[in-house]
C-alpha cells in the first residue's frame, strides 16, 4: 500500500513534469536513443538497473523510464571551481550504450567548460543567458571546492574576473536543485585538506540553499546521473545522510557487499601487497582498506560500465567519498585502528552508521574490526603453512 | 593608432582555468601575448608532513584528465628516493596503463577538445554524404563511421538542431569562421568521427580500468610495484584486454590518423597553424617500455629547430622562476631547493574587445608585475617547448626507428615538409603520430608480460623506510602532455618537500626576469587574427598544447611562512 502511494505520487509528478515544454522539441530523450540505435529493449534493461539501483521496487522501471525521458525539461549548468575535471571525465565513461551520458550529451547541458564549443566572452554569454532564460528551474552542478572569503581570489574566471566564489553564490542563488558533484564540492576535498593553503570549502558553506552532495573521487557516473533522476522522479530531495548524501547511494558502507568479505569473515588477510594471499583475492583490510569505514555504492555498480574498481585491481578503499579523508583515512595504506591520530576519530570522518556521527559508535567499529583482524591471525589455520 | 587588448577567459575544452590576453595593432597582428592562470590549489604544500606511500595518491588529484600521470610519478619518485626497483610484471603493467592513458588522451583531445577548432559543424551540414562517403577512401583503405548512411544520420540529427537554432554544446562557437579550412564533406566525415570518439574512449578508459581498479584516478599502484596480480593471472582478463586494444587501435588507425592527414593536407596553407613554433627549443624524456630494456621514445633536447643534433639532459640545470607569478620568491631555484610564498597582487582595470567587436570595461593582467599562477621553468635558462612535438622531434633526431616510420610515412602522404612539423599544425599532427607509433609497437609489452608471468608472479618490491635517514628522488617522464618531473625530499619519515615540474608549466609559464616568454606566449605573437571578436585562430594555437592547467599550478616549499603544524605519525612499511 505504502508503494503504491508512492508510485502514484511518482506518476503525478511526472505528467505535471510532462506538460512542461521541452527545451528543443527536436532533442528528446527517445529520439536521440533511437538516433543512437538504442533499442526500446536496452533502454528498459537500463531502467531496471537505475530502479533498482535507486532502491525503488521492480514496478518502479516504467517510472524511471520516463524520468529518464523526460529530463529533457531540465536545463543544467555545470560549474568548474577548484578541481581537477575528474567528474567530468567520469561523466563521459558512462553506461553502455550510453544512455547515461546521452542524458547530459545532448538534451540540455547548457553550461560546462570541458565540453562546450564556446570560449572567451561567448563562453561567458552562454552563463549568463542560461541563468537568466532559467531563472529558478535549472539545475546547478558544481565540480570543485570553492577558495573562499578571503582567499576567494586563488579563483577568477572571464574577462571581468569575477571570483569563483561569486560565480558559484550567483548561480546557486537562481537555480531550483544544486548538486555538489564529487568530494572537492562536497566537502572541500583535496585543497581543502590540511592546511588548506587557499581556504578551499565545500558549495554548502557559499550558499543559504541546500546542497545534494555527491561526493566520490570521483563519484561514478551511476551516482550522478541517478542523483538527477531521483530528482526528476521527485521533484524533492532525496533521503539523505548526515552529510546530505542521497542515501540510496551512500547508505552502505563498501565493505558490506565487498565482495572480498567472506574472506574478512574467514579471517583471510593480504598481509603485505604481493604476497600469496593478494594472489587469492584475500581481504586488504591489513593493507589499509578503508571500506568498513566508507559509505558508497561501489562494490556494487563498479566503474567503467562494471569493469572494475580498486578493491578488485587489488588494493584497499581509501575512503574516497568520506569528508576530508585526506586527513581522516592516512595514511591510506596502514590500518584505521592502528593509527596514533589524525585519524578518524579525530578528523570526525566516517561513521559506523551513515546517519550520525559518534566518536564512541566509531571507536567501537574501528576497534571491533582491528580486534577481529588480529584474532582471526592466530585462528586461522593456513597462517603456520605460509609462513 | 593604439593596441587593442584582447582576452579569452575562460579558454574552454581543456582542464583547468586558463586566461590568454594578447594586444594586436591595427592590422590585428599580436604584438603581445600574456598567458595566466587563473587558479591556485596548493597540493605541494599538503602532501608536505604526510606519509610517502600516500604522495602519489594525493598528488594524482592534480589533474582527472590525464589521470595516473601523477599518481605514477609520485609512487616512483618515491622509488626512486628508497632506491627501489619494482619487478618487472610492475613495470610493463604500468607502461601498458600508460599507453591506455595516451590512447585515450589524445583521441579525448583531438576529437572534443581541439577537434571543434578544426572541423566547422555547421559547414558539415552542406556536404553530401554519397560525396562524403568517397572522400574518406583517400585517407584510409578502410574507413570507420562514414558509410553513406552513417553520414546521412549524422547530417540530419546536426540539421535537427541548428534548425531549431538551439546547438547545445555546439551553441555560440565561431561557425563560418574563414580559417575553417575543410570542405564541407571533410567537416561530415570529422563530425562523425566526433561522435563514434565518444564511444571509443569509453572502449579506451576500460582498458586503464582493467588493471588500474577505475577511470580516472586509478587505484593499483603501490610504492615497490602494482596491486592488480588477480587480474594479470586472470587469462579471460587478458584476453578481454587484448580484444578492446584492438578496438581502439582499430578507430586511431583508421579514423584518428587518417582525419590527421586530411586536415594536415587541408590547413597547409593556413597561414595561423604553419607559422614557425615560437620557442624552436624542444624537450623530452625516455617512455613507454616496450620490453625488458627498450623504451618506444627517446631522452633528449633540440635546439633552435637543428634536428643533427640531440643534446643530453643535465637535470641539474632545470629551474623555476616566478618573476611575474604570483608568488613572493622571483629568484631561478632547482625543484629540490624551491620554495613558494603566494603573493596575489591583482588585475588591472582596463578597456578590451568584447564579444560585439567594440570595447567594453574589463579587468586585464598586469604584463609589467606578477600575472599568473603558473611559474615559469627553464632549462639553462633557456625556455623549452615540452610535449608530444618534441617526442616525436627527439626521437625523430635520435634516429630511433619506429618513431621515424611514422614521421616520414606522414609526411610523404601529406607533402608536408619536415619543417611542417615545428608548427601548430605539426604539434597538432604529432599527437597522433605518437598515438600511431604506441598502437605499432605497444603489444610487445603486452606480449613481454605474458611471456614472463609464465615463469615469474612477482609484482612488488619489498622495502624499509627508515626513520632517521633522509632521502631525495625523483620522477622523470613524458606523459600526453610532455616532459614531466616530481621531485621529493623525505626526512623523518615523511615528506619534507615536493614539487612537480609539470608540462603545462614548461609550456605556459608566463616571461622570465630576462623577459623571455613561454611556448603559449611566445606562438601567438606575431600571428594575425581575423576578427577580434572571434579569436578562433588563438583557441586553436592554444587548443594544440593540450593546456591542462590545473596541473601546471603549484606549489613548492613554503619556508618562512606557517601554513599548519599537521603531521602524521609516519608507520614505517617493511614490503610494498
Amino acid at each position: 500500500m505504502k508503494d503504491l502511494n508512492l508510485f502514484n505520487r511518482l506518476s503525478k509528478r511526472l505528467e505535471d513534469l510532462e506538460k512542461l515544454p521541452k527545451l528543443d522539441d527536436s532533442k528528446s530523450i527517445p529520439t536521440v536513443l533511437e538516433e543512437k540505435g538504442v533499442s526500446r529493449r536496452d533502454f528498459m534493461k537500463w531502467a531496471t538497473a537505475v530502479t533498482a539501483m535507486l532502491a525503488l521496487p521492480g514496478n518502479f522501471t516504467p517510472l524511471v523510464a520516463k524520468a529518464a525521458e523526460l529530463s529533457d525539461r531540465l536545463p543544467i549548468i555545470w560549474l568548474h571551481m577548484a578541481e581537477c575535471t575528474g567528474c567530468s571525465e567520469s561523466l563521459l565513461r558512462s553506461d553502455a550504450p550510453t544512455i547515461d551520458s546521452l542524458i547530459f550529451d545532448y538534451i540540455s547541458l547548457e553550461y560546462h567548460e570541458t565540453l562546450m564549443a564556446s570560449a572567451g566572452w561567448q563562453a561567458e554569454q552562454n552563463l549568463e543567458h542560461a541563468i537568466e532564460k532559467y531563472k529558478g528551474n535549472y539545475i546547478l552542478m558544481v565540480e570543485g571546492g570553492i577558495p573562499s572569503g578571503e582567499n576567494d581570489f586563488y579563483l577568477t574566471i572571464g574577462g571581468h574576473g569575477n571570483t569563483g566564489e561569486h560565480s558559484a553564490k550567483l548561480a546557486s542563488e537562481h537555480a531550483k536543485a544544486i548538486f555538489a558533484i564529487g568530494t572537492c564540492s562536497s566537502f572541500g576535498g583535496v585543497q581543502a585538506a590540511i592546511p588548506n593553503p587557499t581556504g578551499a570549502v565545500a558549495l554548502s558553506k557559499v550558499t543559504n540553499k541546500s546542497v545534494i552532495n555527491v561526493p566520490g573521487c570521483p563519484p561514478s557516473e551511476k551516482n550522478i546521473v541517478g542523483t538527477l533522476l531521483h530528482y526528476i522522479l521527485y521533484g524533492t530531495l532525496p533521503a539523505l545522510d548526515a552529510y546530505n548524501r542521497p542515501k540510496w547511494a551512500y547508505g552502505l558502507r563498501i565493505h558490506d557487499l565487498c565482495e572480498r568479505r567472506g574472506h574478512f569473515d574467514a579471517g583471510e588477510f593480504v598481509e603485505e601487497f604481493g604476497d600469496e594471499g593478494a594472489k587469492k583475492g584475500y581481504c586488504l583490510y591489513k593493507v589499509g582498506c578503508k571500506g568498513p569505514y566508507t559509505f558508497n555504492n561501489c562494490s556494487k555498480n563498479k566503474f567503467n560500465q562494471h569493469t572494475s574498481w580498486p578493491i578488485q585491481a587489488g588494493h584497499g578503499c581509501i575512503g574516497c567519498s568520506e569528508p576530508d579523508f585526506w586527513d581522516a583515512m592516512g595514511p591510506l595504506e596502514e590500518p584505521v585502528a592502528d593509527k596514533l591520530y589524525n585519524t578518524v576519530f579525530g578528523g570526525g570522518g566516517a561513521d559506523a552508521t551513515a546517519d550520525k556521527i559518534g566518536v564512541g559508535i566509531l571507536t567501537t567499529a574501528a576497534i571491533g574490526i582491528a580486534a577481529h583482524a588480529v584474532i582471526s591471525k592466530v585462528k586461522n589455520p593456513k597462517e603456520d603453512e605460509e609462513h | 593608432m593604439a593596441n587593442k587588448r584582447v582576452i579569452v577567459d575562460p579558454i574552454t575544452r581543456i582542464e583547468g582555468h586558463l586566461r590568454i590576453e594578447v594586444e594586436v595593432d591595427e592590422d590585428n597582428v599580436i604584438q603581445n601575448a600574456y598567458s595566466s592562470s587563473t587558479l591556485w590549489r596548493g597540493l605541494e604544500t599538503i602532501v608536505k608532513n604526510r606519509d610517502p606511500r600516500d604522495a602519489g595518491f594525493l598528488m594524482q588529484r592534480i589533474c582527472g584528465v590525464c589521470t595516473y600521470s601523477h599518481y605514477r610519478a609520485g609512487i616512483e619518485a618515491v622509488e626512486d628516493a628508497l632506491k627501489i626497483t619494482p619487478p618487472l610484471n610492475a613495470k610493463l603493467v604500468r607502461s601498458l596503463m600508460n599507453q591506455a592513458l595516451f590512447m585515450h588522451d589524445h583521441v579525448v583531445h583531438f576529437y572534443h577538445l581541439h577537434g571543434l577548432d578544426w572541423v566547422d559543424v555547421v559547414s558539415a551540414l552542406d556536404a553530401d554524404p554519397a560525396l562524403a562517403s568517397k572522400e574518406a577512401f583517400k585517407y584510409t583503405k578502410y574507413p570507420i563511421a562514414t558509410g553513406e548512411n552513417d553520414l546521412l544520420k549524422v547530417k540530419d540529427r546536426v540539421k535537427a538542431f541548428v534548425d531549431k537554432g538551439e546547438l547545445g554544446p555546439f551553441a555560440n562557437a565561431y561557425w563560418g569562421h574563414k580559417t575553417f579550412n575543410l570542405t564541407p564533406e571533410q567537416n561530415l566525415i570529422a563530425l562523425s568521427h566526433y561522435l563514434k570518439a565518444l564511444e571509443v574512449q569509453r572502449t579506451a578508459a576500460q582498458l586503464m580500468a582493467m588493471f588500474g581498479g577505475k577511470q580516472p584516478h586509478p587505484q593499483s599502484l603501490t610504492v615497490g610495484g602494482v596491486t592488480c596480480i588477480m587480474d594479470l593471472l586472470d587469462p579471460s582478463r587478458m584476453g578481454e584486454y587484448l580484444t578492446k586494444y584492438k578496438e581502439v587501435a582499430n578507430f586511431i588507425e583508421h579514423a584518428y590518423y587518417a582525419d590527421i592527414v586530411m586536415a594536415g593536407k587541408a590547413f597547409a596553407t593556413e597561414p595561423s597553424v604553419t607559422s614557425e613554433a615560437g620557442t624552436m627549443n624542444f624537450m623530452s624524456y625516455k617512455e613507454m617500455q616496450l620490453n625488458r630494456t627498450e623504451y618506444l621514445f627517446d631522452t633528449g633536447i633540440i635546439m633552435n629547430g637543428d634536428l643533427s643534433k640531440v643534446h643530453p639532459i643535465n637535470e641539474d640545470l632545470i629551474t623555476e622562476e616566478a618573476t611575474h607569478s604570483w608568488y613572493a620568491d622571483d629568484e631561478p631555484l632547482h625543484p629540490y631547493d624551491g620554495k613558494t610564498n603566494p603573493k596575489y597582487t591583482g588585475l588591472n582595470e582596463n578597456m578590451t574587445i568584447g564579444p560585439d567587436g567594440k570595447e567594453i570595461h574589463s579587468k586585464t593582467v598586469d604584463e609589467k608585475g606578477k600575472y599568473s599562477w603558473i611559474k615559469s621553468p627553464r632549462y639553462d635558462g633557456k625556455a623549452m617547448e615540452v610535449g608530444p612535438l618534441a617526442a616525436v622531434l627527439v626521437s625523430y633526431a635520435s634516429g630511433n626507428k619506429k618513431i621515424k616510420k611514422v614521421v616520414d610515412e606522414f609526411l610523404a602522404t601529406t607533402g608536408l615538409p619536415t619543417e611542417a612539423l615545428f608548427t601548430t599544425l605539426g604539434r597538432t599532427a604529432a599527437r597522433a603520430l605518437q598515438t600511431k607509433a604506441i598502437i605499432d609497437n605497444g603489444l610487445e609489452t603486452f606480449n613481454t608480460l605474458i611471456e614472463n608471468l609464465k615463469v615469474d608472479q612477482d609484482t612488488c618490491a619489498t622495502y624499509h623506510i627508515d626513520k632517521d635517514k633522509e632521502y631525495k628522488g625523483r620522477f622523470i617522464g613524458d606523459v600526453p602532455r610532455g616532459m614531466l618531473s616530481h621531485w621529493i625530499r623525505i626526512k623523518n619519515g615523511v615528506v619534507e618537500n615536493y614539487q612537480a615540474v609539470v608540462p603545462s608549466t614548461w609550456n605556459a609559464g608566463p616571461e622570465d626576469s630576462r623577459g623571455l616568454k613561454g611556448p603559449y606566449e611566445s606562438n601567438l605573437i606575431g600571428m594575425k587574427v581575423q576578427d577580434i571578436s572571434q579569436p578562433l585562430e588563438i583557441i586553436r594555437v592554444i587548443h594544440s598544447f593540450d593546456p591542462c592547467i590545473a596541473c601546471a599550478v603549484h606549489v613548492m616549499d613554503t619556508k618562512g611562512k606557517d601554513l599548519g603544524t599537521y603531521k602524521v605519525d609516519p608507520v614505517y612499511g617493511s614490503s610494498c
